[in-house]
């Protein structure tokens, strides 16, 4: 048994990749030194030729992982900010992921790209804050939001070995997150939910960090209600048919998502729920506000982002509803 | 990845068996392909003809143009949708660079791409059939004009986004120097995409890196109606030498000045001195897009066009051959029966089943959720 962290798990899960598979590189700013924890040591042992440091220039960069996976390799795109995202969604949305089709299946473009430390990293204001796995989601590049440090592992390496563009986000509110790891690390299919914690009368869909929430607020009420903790790991392809099941058993459902409301993943996760299961409650959603940005003094930092409190209401609101 | 370059990956498929995901589009001979078939299409075992002689260089000029002729008469006809950016006039870039360039060469290429995606290969009947959207087409009708690629002839893609291939010849060029390989890349853009930040900030990285990377601009004076000459502050070359690539203006009507430049230019890429910047100079005598005939725009004048008219490369490819009558005549008839044999091919191919129109959009075989549920 050891006591592993969220940063230590994404660490050793690049390195095995890059152990692994020859064809695995990883692209980034300041990856050499291993800033962000992702990388660190790795340039040591595989070298400047496949940890590569690159200067900023991250719209060049992304596509040139592009470039080089069309070529055979694997590359993985670190991103030192969530909002650097927005300034290469063309790479990403525009050329790598519409690259199997627009050939008709010629090519295909094994890329990931990670952002270690995303969401609000407490008083980093507006443009350092952002979490933007919906916007990914919703353009239908995979993408994944593990919550463990055993998931962080397990998703990084099925990530890497995809043959399409994955988006990685680890949260910075998980990436302190250690876990008593008792059994060998392993790949974690891409597109498959985790339930953390069963129950009976609500499902908790909780996305990334905010699965550390959901489980204290589910132990917290246990005497009065009976809360089921649904992880998708995964937002895009998204693991539908276990939704079902476990709103099948409680038919009530609250979606905790540290996206803005409009159009975020916890919108689809309540209209595919209220399309497709037999809910006896209207469903909730936590979120930050629709079009949120960040403000910088912690308070009103905090103010914005989901938390135990509002999580406690909607549970208590749809618990309440017999059908 | 490609099943091109990736020669880990076994290339044997079985075509009854192949799952419409992960085929191989390759598999067929384009010369024997039905048209009516649903199968994948074809480019595989196509050898491509070297373009290392003048009657070559000119006969692909030719094709060029008469193809992209047949183009303008079939969106004219509404056989093509969309409309298409038509390559007439700058023929020599394209056939140039080609020539200098070997069969594991790769490029990308731009929304004006035709020249390109048939100077490096792809057979007529391919490129015609995917701009008609037939499952015959190079990328089986799901591309069309703006992304005609052939990954196994070295295409990477035509780009509907004005410098976006840039990068990504960048990111093959960084793959053939990890390999070791002697492989070196070209990246054709307009003059348009001298303005795009991504492009300076790959030459800047082809620089320090020493990529084999060839830049290939085509200066054809306009950016859709807006003059280079005012949108361009300083010079291409200037810009280029500012990141210490070297750095040559070429007659980009004259294909033999071309191929000298490129050739120059892969040499030295190949022998590990880095990337090269061609600016080569050259108009194109249609409109920007084939839409622009019915707006009647006024931005360029007759005699500017004429001037320019009375360079075409055509004339001065055809001058070069050795008999020229006589030669050019068999080469042109050897031509036009290709042409013909493309619409043939094209417009007697299958249209893709609405049902696959999800199909390749995912590698790994992925369907996404349906739009309306039934
Ligand atoms: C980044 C981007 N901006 C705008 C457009 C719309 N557009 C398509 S082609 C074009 C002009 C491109 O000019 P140039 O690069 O000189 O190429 P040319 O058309 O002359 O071959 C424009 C503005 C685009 N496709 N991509
Ligand atoms: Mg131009």
């Amino acid at each position: 048994m050891s006591l592993l962290s969220y940063a230590k798990a994404l660490n050793r899960a690049l390195a095995d990749a890059l152990e692994a598979d020859p064809a695995v590189c990883v692209f980034g700013e300041d990856v050499g030194a291993g800033m962000a924890g992702l990388t660190f040591g790795l340039q040591d042992r595989f070298g400047r030729d496949r940890v590569v440091d690159l200067p900023l220039s991250e719209q060049a960069f992304t596509s040139l992982a592009l470039g080089a996976a069309l070529c055979g390799r694997r590359p993985v795109v670190e991103f030192q900010i969530p909002s650097l995202l927005f300034l290469v969604f063309e790479q990403i949305a525009n050329q790598a992921h519409k690259i199997s089709l627009m050939t008709g299946g010629q090519a295909a473009a094994p890329i990931t790209y990670v952002v270690p430390g995303s969401g609000s990293r407490e008083g980093w204001a507006g443009q350092h804050s952002d979490h933007p796995y919906s916007l990914f989601a919703h353009v239908g590049v995979k993408t994944v939001v593990p919550a463990t440090p055993t998931d962080a592992y397990g998703l990084l390496a099925s990530a890497i070995r995809d043959p399409d563009p994955v988006v990685f986000f680890a949260p910075s509110a998980a990436m302190s997150v250690r876990e008593d790891v008792t059994r060998e690390l392993e790949a974690v299919p891409l597109g498959a939910a985790r339930v953390h914690r069963e129950g009976t009368d609500v499902t908790v869909v909780a996305v990334g960090h905010l699965v550390h929430t959901a489980l204290a607020v589910a132990a917290e009420l246990a005497e009065e209600v009976s809360i089921e903790v649904f992880d998708p790991r995964t937002l895009y392809p998204f693991d539908w048919p276990a939704l079902s099941l476990s709103l099948a058993k409680t038919r009530r459902l609250v979606v905790i998502d540290d996206s803005n409301r409009s159009c975020g993943i916890g919108a689809e996760v309540v209209a595919s729920a209220a399309q497709e299961s037999r809910l006896i409650a209207p469903p909730r959603r936590i979120t930050r506000p629709d079009g949120a940005v960040l403000p910088f003094a912690l308070a009103l930092d905090r103010a914005l982002q989901p938390n135990a409190e509002q999580l406690r209401q909607a549970v208590r609101a749809v618990a309440k509803e017999h059908g | 990845m490609t099943r091109a370059l990736d020669d880990r990956a076994p290339q044997t498929v079985d075509p009854q068996t192949v799952d419409p995901q992960t085929a191989d589009p390759q598999t067929v001979d384009p010369q024997t392909a039905d048209p009516q078939s649903t199968d994948p299409p074809s480019a595989g075992a196509r050898s491509v003809e070297p373009l290392d002689t003048p009657a070559a260089r000119y006969r692909m000029i030719r094709l060029i143009r008469g193809f992209e002729e047949l183009a303008l008469e079939l969106v004219r006809s509404g056989h093509i949708v969309g409309g298409t950016h038509p390559y007439i006039g700058q023929e020599a870039v394209a056939v140039g660079v080609c020539a200098a360039l070997r069969p594991g060469d790769q490029i990308t290429s731009t929304h004006r791409g035709h020249g390109h995606v048939l100077a490096k290969g792809v057979p007529p009947r391919l490129l015609l059939a995917e701009l008609a959207g037939r499952v015959t087409g190079s990328n089986r009708g799901r591309g069309g004009s703006m992304h005609a690629a052939d990954l196994r002839l070295g295409i990477l893609g035509a780009n509907g986004i004005v410098g976006a291939g840039v990068p990504i010849a960048a990111g093959a060029a960084w793959a053939a120097k990890q390999a070791r390989a002697d492989r070196v890349v070209a990246a054709f853009f307009g003059d348009g995409a001298l303005n795009q930040g991504v492009l300076l900030e790959t030459l800047n990285l082809a620089a320090i890196w020493k990529l084999p990377l060839l830049f290939v601009c085509e200066n054809n004076g306009y950016a859709t109606t807006l003059p280079a000459a005012a949108a361009v502050a300083g010079s291409a070359v200037a810009r280029a030498c500012g990141f210490g690539v070297a750095a040559f203006e070429v007659d980009g009507m004259d294909v033999e000045a071309v191929r000298g430049a490129a050739s120059a230019a892969a040499g030295r890429a190949r022998a590990g001195r880095g990337p090269v910047f061609l600016e080569c100079r050259t108009y194109r005598f249609e409109g920007h897009h084939t839409v622009e005939r019915r707006f009647r725009l006024a931005y360029r004048t007759a005699e500017e066009i004429a001037a320019w008219r009375a360079r075409d490369p055509l004339e001065s490819a055809a001058a070069a051959l050795a008999d020229a009558e006589a030669e050019r005549a068999a080469i042109d008839a050897q031509v036009a029966a290709q042409l013909d044999d493309a619409r043939e091919f094209a417009l007697g191919s299958a249209t893709p089943d609405p049902s696959g129109a999800c199909d390749f959009l995912y590698a790994s075989g992925l369907r996404p959720r349906a739009g309306a549920l039934p």
